[in-house]
């Protein structure tokens, strides 16, 4: 239960995906979401994004409130038919219908149906790599940025290298890594405003790191640890800008 | 109290019984995979050691007491604790101190190096007093440097005090080593008793390069440790150290603050 | 420190963790340690074949003791009993204590010394000995730190890892009369190697934790590097160890995986200096050695940990201290903060278990969930899937850990309800996003949750129109 269960393979190159939006991207990042669809419609791909979506439910999961994570988690159930693969531009929701659907849904009436849709569930930069191969163009101007690892997208997901390397084909894009990448920005969700200062803390390591790097923009493929490094940022008046792996990719594409 | 031990037997039973566990095989292919050639053993082993201050002398069969002996003398240590009764011992009283005891005294001339071998296998039992005065004149001319030899022939709470605070140094044999981790094993037993390879601030042991191994492992199988532990077995990796103070590392805490390994091809 | 059972006031993590952040001195500590303890850890499993295999069979070693756990504890009393180790059971830490003082007075002991024992601190052994007239002193350099400065371990392998040399060095002129002002690691060693090894050579009673308790041989195996947990079992006439039921393994070839994974997860040492294997007292002929050995086995809750299926991953544990050098919430506020005998994820887990949730039902929840110990730990405990059960466990009523539903609030049940009659119907979410996108950002700094967020981050804007409308706009398919 552990370790990352490594992606069904995709036998062969879909012509159409699903896309779950998740319910920060929704509300604080949309731009991110589409950016995340626009780079798949790009690969020639149909996107699909059912309407009746909203949140994989990890909240209330991690807040020990399990019953009403699986109403509604299960509400998401029926909105994925089919076998196509559903793409989530967050490591940390993805990480839930992979990881812990079926942990959730362990013993009810609608395991089998759950699970089908969770082995379904891709990261979008896991899945513009591995399944898509994408190649890309960079058409921006030369620009240092750094890259924040998601706890979840990383330990969860097993997405560690993916997005490191999208951003690496771009040519006028230098990428410095973190000194400490794989440590928590702090945000973990009800963590944030149950342990302020501790949170507090975390993010002013993080951000000195990021500063250390000299890099003018962070990016990462984490809406939650966005919004907590974005604000830190801001919050200190740092120059630096936090933006989704998306919407970075769709821009440098545009130039 | 056997209360609480039935109880705590009847709780985990009755919890195992309701929700068993049925463990992964255990694969211990990882560690008999663990192999290095017989000629990478002994320079991994010493490349391990050294890089926790342990220091190596080389010696043969035949000369091995010499090279204690000329060791400690350059370092200043005047007495050596060692184990009378074992093979290694015998052979370093023969080599060290062919003087033989005082009540034979004048007639050495008489006596090979044997006699100081003789001597203490006349005196095997542990719990009788030794011959030898613990700090005692001993002028063995085999140790001209000054290095006395005190046999551990008899129980601690005897001289415990000068253990602590009169000896310098303490001579032990080894099962071997291990290439894995660069540890020496110890094997203590009645004649060569636990607190030689501790107390004293230097810790001289003895390493047949023969007797090397891959791993703990292999060492415990190939032996059959499972049958048979002695009252204590050890694996020693270096003299003792600690990083307790800021993690600076810092040697001779508790133990000896010394290892010599005096490597015997 | 006398106070050892019954208090169920809940203990204020978020307050003794305001305290450790406003300590630069403190802060820079922890940082500094556990950065260096992670690079060292990470050398040591380079291989990522030989980390992942050997890790299978610590883990599998372990789970095989635990799948055997009462005929183990049974065999390994046997063994012990066979070899001349008298073998003692405790339910509780009263129990252990009335054991200790029992032996101690039997044999008249006025000092006894230390090597590290975890399962001491649960007991408050030191503390109890103390109201007993006896003197127990730590001999293990870090632990006898933390005992001159009364306080408590910050770290279960490196217990004065909050303080630097500076600090010890006052520290040591305070306290020792002969200690002179030198700020030098090695002085500060030397000065206690004098001074604690007067106390063993007159010690009536030696005490050690077990890191393994062979089932198969009655063998009890410690490992350290400084020499006192062999001087502590070597010394006095009488050793008295102390294990947690759950130290047993099977089988002597169980020990080396154990003992191989245990100090490079601990301190990316390949071994530690000392591995000592203990199977009886001294034998007739032998010339040192204890008279008598004593194995405590201590339950402490951890038998109520076996009896849930999940949570008895939990006793897995080899206590080599892992996971706190990786928890990013440990390296902010150091060990003091959690005041429990174990901090870090470890102690997140199993001391809300030990102790109820009514106490420590704040525990599970000072954790970002970021998995960084689950992704270390060398006997693979899902931490994090332990600490999200204890969560649950906290606010429902039950017997599944001890005070189960001690933390239920009726508000925090509604918010939740509400959420997730909000998420769960698209009409509802429809209507909330909308709210929110329009007027979420009108809200007030000093709303409750917004507040605390806003204390170092500037308010989260909502977007003007959400993704969904976005996606309506743009003619993306719904199905």
């Amino acid at each position: 239960m552990t370790q990352p269960t490594p992606p069904r393979p995709s036998p062969t190159r879909p012509s159409k995906v699903y896309f779950f939006g998740t319910c920060l991207v929704d509300l604080f990042f949309p731009d991110a979401g589409m950016a995340g669809m626009d780079l798949l419609k790009a690969q020639g791909l149909t996107v699909v994004f059912p309407q009746g979506q909203s949140c994989c439910g990890q909240p209330a999961y991690n807040s020990g409130y399990r019953a009403d994570a699986l109403k509604v988690a299960r509400a998401q159930l029926d909105l994925f038919p089919g076998d196509l693969p559903i793409v989530v531009p967050s490591g940390s929701c993805a990480g839930m219908m992979k990881k812990h659907w079926p942990h959730l849904f362990h013993g009810e009436p609608d395991e089998a149906k759950a699970v089908q849709v969770s082995s379904r569930v891709w990261e979008l930069t896991q899945f513009l790599v591995q399944v898509l191969d994408v190649k890309l163009e960079d058409k921006g101007e030369p620009v240092r940025v750094t890259w924040h690892a998601s706890c979840h997208a990383q330990r969860e997901m097993g997405v560690v290298e993916e997005p490191k390397a999208l951003l690496r084909q771009l040519a006028n894009v230098e990428l410095v890594e973190l000194k400490r990448e794989k440590e928590c920005c702090g945000f973990g969700g009800t963590f944030a405003v149950r342990h302020p200062e501790i949170s507090a803390a975390m993010v002013g390591d993080k951000v000195d790191d990021i500063e250390q790097t000299g890099a003018k923009r962070v990016v990462s493929g984490d809406c939650g640890c966005l919004l907590n490094i974005n604000g830190a940022l801001e919050g200190g008046h740092k120059p630096v800008q936090g933006q989704h792996i998306a919407q970075f990719l769709k821009e440098r594409l545009h130039g | 109290m056997s209360d609480a031990r039935s109880a705590i037997l009847a709780k985990l039973r009755a919890s195992r019984d309701a929700h068993p566990i049925t463990p992964p095989p255990s694969d211990t292919t990882v560690l008999a995979d663990k192999r290095w050639a017989p000629e990478e053993r002994l320079p991994r082993i010493r490349r391990l050691m050294e890089a926790v201050h342990t220091e190596f002398l080389d010696a043969t069969e035949a000369d091995w007491p010499a090279v204690v002996r000329e060791f400690l003398a350059r370092e200043g240590a005047t007495t050596l604790l060692y184990a009378p009764g074992t093979p290694d011992g015998k052979t370093l009283a023969a080599a060290t101190s062919p003087l033989p005891p005082r009540e034979r005294e004048g007639t050495h001339a008489e006596h090979g190096e044997g006699e100081g071998l003789s001597e203490h296998d006349s005196n095997p039992t542990p719990d009788s007093p030794s011959p030898f005065p613990l700090r005692g004149p001993l002028p063995s001319p085999g140790a001209g440097e000054g290095v006395h030899l005190i046999p551990y022939d008899r129980p601690v709470e005897t001289f415990k005090e000068q253990l602590f605070e009169g000896i310098d140094a303490g001579l032990t044999s080894t099962l071997g080593a291990i290439a894995e981790t660069g540890s020496l094993i110890l094997w203590p037993s009645a004649q060569e008793p636990r607190l030689l390879s501790l107390v004293p601030h230097i810790h001289v042991a003895l390493l047949r390069a023969d007797a090397l191994y891959d791993t703990f492992w292999q060492a415990m199988r190939d032996n059959r440790w499972a049958e048979g532990m002695p009252t204590n077995a050890l694996l020693v990796s270096g003299p003792s150290k600690t990083a307790d103070i800021e993690q600076t590392l810092a040697y001779g805490v508790h133990g000896p603050k010394r290892l010599i390994v005096v490597v015997i091809a | 420190m006398a106070e050892h059972h019954g208090t169920e006031a809940p203990v204020n993590f978020a307050a003794a963790s305001k305290a450790a952040l406003l300590d630069p001195q403190l802060r820079g500590n922890f940082r500094r340690a556990m950065d260096g303890l992670m690079t060292k850890r990470a050398v040591q499993f380079a291989d990522a074949k030989e980390w992942h295999d050997m890790r299978a069979l610590a883990a599998s070693v372990r789970l095989r003791a635990l799948s055997k756990l009462p005929e183990l504890l049974e065999k390994l009393e046997a063994n012990c009993t066979r070899n001349g180790i008298q073998v003692h059971w405790a339910s509780t830490t009263d129990e252990a204590n009335a054991i200790v003082l029992d032996i101690m007075k039997r044999v008249d002991a006025k000092l006894a010394v230390k090597g590290k024992s975890m399962v001491t601190e649960e007991m408050h052994l030191n503390a109890f000995l103390e109201e007993h007239g006896i003197e127990a002193l730590e001999a293990d350099l870090g632990e006898y730190i933390v005992q001159l400065d009364g306080t408590m371990p910050s770290h279960i392998i490196m217990p004065a890892i909050h303080l630097n040399t500076k600090q010890i060095a006052h520290l040591f002129k305070r306290k020792i009369k002969e200690a002179e002002s030198i700020e030098d690691a090695a002085y500060l060693t030397g000065l206690a190697r004098r001074i604690l090894r007067q106390k063993f050579m007159n010690a009536d009673v030696g005490m050690s934790g077990v890191n393994a308790a062979v089932a198969e041989t009655g063998t009890l195996c410690l490992i350290e590097n400084e020499g006192n947990g062999r001087m502590c079992t070597t010394v006095p006439p009488v050793h008295i160890a102390f294990m947690g039921l759950e130290k047993v393994v099977e089988t002597l070839e169980d020990v080396p995986p154990v003992i191989s994974l245990l100090p490079r997860s601990a301190t990316g040492q390949p071994i530690t200096t000392y591995v000592n294997m203990i199977t009886s007292p001294r034998k007739e002929g032998e010339l040192d050695g204890p008279r008598e050995i004593h194995l405590v086995i201590l339950d402490n809750g951890r038998s109520s940990v076996y009896a849930d299926a999940e949570l008895r991953d939990t006793l897995r544990c080899i206590r080599c201290g892992a996971c706190m050098n990786h928890c990013p919430v440990y390296t902010k506020v150091g060990g003091h903060a959690y005041e429990a005998p174990y901090p870090g994820p470890i102690g997140k887990i199993l001391v809300p278990q030990m102790e109820g949730l009514a106490k420590r039902g704040e525990m599970p929840h000072a954790c970002t969930m970021c998995n960084a110990c689950v992704e270390i730990c060398p006997v693979k405990i899902p931490i994090v899937e332990i600490m999200g059960r204890l969560r649950v466990e906290a606010v429902r009523p039950g017997d599944a850990v001890k005070d189960s539903g001690a933390q239920a609030s009726k508000t925090e049940a509604m918010v939740w309800k509400g959420w997730a009659a909000m998420n769960a119907s698209p009409m509802a979410y429809k209507i909330a996003t909308m709210a929110m996108s329009k007027l979420g950002n009108a809200a007030p700094t000093g709303l409750p949750l917004l507040k605390e967020w806003t204390s170092v981050r500037t308010k989260p804007r909502f977007a003007s129109r959400t993704l969904h409308d976005l996606a309506r706009e743009k003619g993306i398919p719904d199905v």
